[in-house]
């Protein structure tokens, strides 16, 4: 057992010692207690304080674990590996601060954004849904134990089919995209299933860093490799992986805007965040067929993505749905740093999450926005709207150029880190080179499709029967906290940095990075 | 030398081809059918597979259900729990929880079935596609000159 983290065996004496399942469990008991209440006054405030609950606690869990080390929960107090173990290292605090942050930032966006959109009796369920959907996706990064997180998954997909069918008020194809994603993310989900069905085969064991240990030990068999790619496969459904986005533009469009926003910046990263899980801490990143799979198959694919879904983008002319497609554009830059598999390209994609999660709220919030005033988000129904909306556009603008990674905004650092993790295996293969080239080409595609946006916005005449004015303080404040991370960001780069290094590398140790805890009742 | 049909291996195997037979029965219904309730159908069944695979896995040669022995005054028997093998119940605990998910997706998909029926008419998924793209098609040529031109 390595001596870098210290693992103190859990009592739990404290209050701090319960955060890890505190951070899942407040939201979690929120979403039955706002159906029990059914008051439509107090669904908002106990959604939102629940939210910075878990804001606060995913914030003190970042400072505990940002220096290495780990904190674990033990369920009940059964030890693992037949407990159910949460355990949280840089890698997932870094993620479940970045949902629970977008989360809480959303929430007064949503507040105004459902106002207009939902009927007003259905309000009080959308924010129960919001609150299960918020739990899944916490509880899926904060669980140490790997049937725990196909529970989760499921939480927060069937709340998020929910939310997606509800912009059926505005556009009734919101339906269909519930229905699609529903049997596509049924699949996926099942299919992971399967895969940790053959983990559970050959290892006899569903805990995380014990299934990791005896990998180990084993090495490969066949039942092992099937399972990673059952896995893959399953989980790339959620992230939106090149081949299998299909769900994701149309979901996106049709759902609520706040919904959008609220799953465009934390639904794909927490999938893609088990991925990276899976791939790195329980399948060793040195057996050579994960290393193979990643560079034949997540490289190609990460740039056709880039390539071929901002193209798709730059001829939209919605601007929620170009967003969308950019989305699917972002997710390759960030399965390319997952694929090269460096500390620097590591750091990189987690970079990428993270900034990419808070440009991408900002920019379908100002869509929100435009929907509240002009009741679209078609370029000719956000004509002008530059003019009329200053203080929305503004923001929008941020996020643009963020989105490009202009220089000076968050964007621009993780795409950066990237190009330099691509540069730094240049020498061992030409290939290396051509990927840093296809980094900054596909980011000169983002140019276009973000310019459209702003001539649209900025320098055509606005409809002269437009009656759109200035959003109100509920969207603008909640857009600007964002617009400044995004700003924040693009300068102070040392704070997220380190923190997305220490993840990366208690990735990259692979099972190194997951020791077994020794508990009484542990088989080891 | 292998042989090319091994049968005493497909024998031991059995239930995983009866696995992937129900699987790709399942998918197969949920890719090639238009009616969106026969889609729900074969994902169940997909599912179903699932939930067989990981029973069977849990089965131990020669193991029992995990239930101690009981004499006839209903007590454990301690005699008798000498040299008892048991299936392994844990498969059929997680597969417990995954039914309930199935019932979940199950019963979320047909009343998204039922309200795409009140709003589309419809429940074939080849009629919505026309509606739907009728739809989009209003909208670009309402909307698709933004740049000099429907895109």
């Amino acid at each position: 057992m390595a001596d870098t983290a210290q693992i103190v065996e859990h009592t739990a004496r404290t209050f701090r010692d319960h955060l890890p399942v505190l951070q899942v469990l407040v939201p979690f008991c929120t979403a039955p207690l706002i159906v029990l209440l059914g008051s439509r006054r107090l669904a908002w405030p106990l959604a939102f304080i629940a939210s910075a609950i878990a804001l606060v606690i995913s914030f003190i869990m970042l400072m505990d674990v940002r220096e290495g080390g780990m904190l674990t929960y033990t369920m009940g107090g059964w030890a693992p590996p037949l407990g159910i173990e949460y355990r949280v290292d840089a890698a997932n605090a870094f993620v479940l601060l970045l949902i629970s942050l977008i989360g809480t930032v959303v929430l007064p966006f949503a507040y105004a954004s459902f106002r207009d959109e939902i009927k007003s009796r259905d309000h009080t369920l959308m924010y129960a849904c919001w609150m299960l959907c918020f739990t899944g996706l916490l509880g899926m990064v904060a669980t140490g134990d790997a049937f725990n997180v196909f529970v989760f998954l499921e939480i927060s997909s069937l709340s998020t089919y929910v939310l997606l069918a509800m912009g059926a008020d505005r556009d009734r194809r919101a339906l269909t995209a519930a229905y699609d994603y529903l049997i596509m993310g049924t699949i996926g989900a099942t299919f992971f299933v399967i895969g940790l069905g053959m983990l559970y085969m050959a290892t006899g064991t569903l805990n995380m860093a014990d299934m990791a240990d005896r990998i180990a030990d084993q090495g490969m068999n066949r039942t092992v490799r099937s399972g990673f790619a059952f896995i893959i496969v399953g989980m790339g459904l959620k992230v939106a992986m090149f081949p299998l986005h299909l769900w994701l533009p149309k979901a996106y469009t049709f759902a609520p805007s706040a919904v959008t926003v609220f799953l465009s910046a934390t639904a794909t990263k927490a999938a893609l965040y088990v991925v990276m899980r899976f791939t790195f801490s329980i399948y060793n990143p040195d057996f050579a067929f994960a290393t193979n799979t990643l560079e034949i198959i997540f490289i190609p694919l990460a740039v056709i993505a880039m390539f071929s879904a901002s193209f798709v983008a730059v001829f939209q002319t919605n601007f929620k749905r170009m967003l969308a497609y950019s989305s699917i554009a972002q997710v390759g830059y960030m399965l390319l740093g997952i694929a090269l598999l460096t500390d620097t390209s590591l750091t990189a994609a987690i970079l990428h999450m993270f900034n990419h999660g808070l440009t991408k709220a900002l920019l379908f919030m100002g869509v929100g926005a435009y929907v509240l005033r002009a009741n679209g988000s078609f370029y000719t129904q956000i004509a002008g709207l530059g003019r009329k909306m200053p203080i929305t556009t503004g923001a929008v603008v941020i996020g643009g150029l963020s989105l490009i990674g202009v220089p000076g905004t968050a964007g621009f650092v993780s795409k950066w880190v990237l190009v330099q993790a691509a540069l730094e295996r240049a020498p061992e293969n030409a290939m290396f080179l051509a990927i840093a080239v296809a980094i900054v080409l596909s980011s000169l595609l983002a140019v276009v499709y973000v310019w459209r946006a702003f001539e649209v916005l900025y320098l055509q005449e606005p409809d002269p029967n437009s009656t759109a004015t200035e959003a109100p303080l509920m969207m603008l404040i909640p857009m600007w906290i964002l617009a400044g991370g995004c700003i924040w960001f693009g300068f102070s780069t040392d704070l997220l940095h380190d923190t997305a290094a220490q993840a990366a590398n208690g990735l990259l140790q692979g099972t190194k990075g997951m020791m077994v805890l020794t508990g009484q009742g542990g088989a080891h | 030398m292998s042989k090319l049909l091994d049968l005493q291996f497909l024998a031991g195997h059995a239930h995983y081809l009866l696995f992937i037979v129900l699987m790709m029965t399942g998918l197969f219904i949920v890719v090639d059918k238009t009616n969106l309730v026969k889609k729900i159908v074969g994902l169940n069944i997909f599912q179903v597979s699932v939930f067989m695979f990981y029973v069977s896995i849990g089965k131990v040669s020669g193991g029992t259900a995990p239930i101690f022995p009981m004499d006839d005054k209903y007590h454990v028997d301690k005699d008798a729990l000498l040299g008892i093998a048991y299936s392994n119940p844990l498969p059929h605990v997680l597969i417990l929880t995954a039914i309930v998910v199935g019932i979940a997706t199950t019963s979320l998909g047909l009343a998204l079935i039922v309200r795409i029926r009140e709003s589309f008419d419809t429940i074939d998924e080849e009629d919505i596609l026309n509606i739907e793209q009728d739809m989009t098609r209003a909208d670009n040529q309402k909307h698709g000159n933004a740049m000099g031109g429907p895109a």
